[in-house]
């Protein structure tokens, strides 16, 4: 990319409703399991409006559930961090991947739309600028969109309490599968390119699923995945 | 401490180094310039992200979850339409489910 191409970056509106519109899939699934997260939480004993200053502030569901299991009395904050920073490391790589295509935008609205980084955005964010989209606000938009689910979702269960709802009855737990397969279709460069980093990140993947607590698997499998196709040198 | 106290400081403690690895990244690759080869690697990292994310699912979610994703991608890559894929991978693995 020329210097000026990679300046040439905008920021709107319509990028941002771009984003948001993607993001319907995912804002469904978001908003089920928020409830679900939200239901748990109250069985856990914590507070309505510590639930909802959580998935507020933190805004990350795989290390909101993980860190839940350990919600005891007396609290085991520094474990409780510590599991969160672990579960989120792979947040890092999402950033690195993301700079080239926000490297002309000011500070303010980089790190401001950092706040919306998720698994979701990101792989929305990619998949747009991919495919030649140039406006960063996509990742801002699809990010608010599913930071809006998550945080009413959690509200909602914890309101409503009651029995933990059961996503997978309805083929809902699915629905974040299914729209993470479609992103992917739009990835596959041809069988010299992309079969053998996609054949590793898959088994470093499933393996650390089987071992490994929170999102590890995936920050493991992409950066496997990524290493093989960088080695392979098949440009 | 007190419950309360501790339940505020451990949440605002995760969300300080939630958002730290969240900008992290980014302020990372902003300040230096990337090694070729680093740069060739993160040329595969979307698609590979992706496979790691889907793939526990799939290959683990047993019968239905596996033709149920076959479903997805071939509606995916014959029609283009991504919200048609995915209505049709959510409605097989609910039928799939249902049925076994």
């Amino acid at each position: 990319m020329s210097e000026a191409e990679r300046t040439a970056v905008a920021f709107t509106g319509r990028g941002a409703l771009v984003g948001a519109r993607l993001a319907v899939p995912f804002v469904v699934g978001s908003l089920a399991y928020g409830v679900v997260f939200g239901v748990l939480a109250r069985q856990k004993g914590i507070g309505g409006g510590e639930v909802a200053l959580m998935s507020g502030a933190v805004a990350a569901g795989a290390a909101q559930f993980v860190t839940l299991e350990l919600w005891t009395h007396p609290l085991p904050v520094l474990g409780i961090v510590l599991t969160t920073l672990l579960v989120n490391l792979r947040f890092l790589l999402f950033g690195v991947s993301l700079t080239p295509w926000l490297r002309g935008l000011s500070p303010r609205k980089t790190y401001g739309s950092a706040f919306f980084l998720y698994d979701e955005s990101w792989t929305l964010a990619m998949s747009r600028f991919h495919a030649g989209e140039r406006d960063a606000a996509v990742l801002l938009g699809s990010g608010a969109a599913l930071y809006a689910a998550w945080v009413a979702g959690t509200v909602l269960g914890h309101a409503l309490g009651g029995r933990v709802p059961d996503p997978e009855a309805w083929g809902l737990d699915f629905l974040f599968t299914a729209t993470f397969l479609t992103l992917l279709v739009a990835f596959w460069e041809g069988r010299r390119r992309s079969l053998l980093p996609w054949v590793v990140s898959a088994a470093v993947a499933l393996l650390a699923s089987r071992v490994l607590p929170g999102g590890w698997h995936i920050a493991l499998g992409g950066i496997a995945g990524s290493l093989a196709g960088g080695f392979s040198r098949a440009e | 401490m007190r419950s309360e106290s501790a339940s505020l400081l451990a949440i605002a403690a995760m969300a300080g180094v939630t958002y730290a690895t969240r900008a992290g990244g980014l302020w990372l690759a902003r300040r230096v310039t990337l090694p070729a080869f680093v740069q060739a690697c993160l040329r595969h990292t979307p698609g590979a992200v992706l496979v790691a994310i889907v793939a526990p699912a799939v290959l683990a979610g047993g019968v239905p979850a596996l033709l149920a994703s076959a479903a997805t991608v071939l509606v995916a890559a014959r029609t283009g339409r991504a919200l048609l894929a995915v209505g049709a991978g959510v409605a097989a693995v609910w039928a799939l489910r249902a049925l076994g």
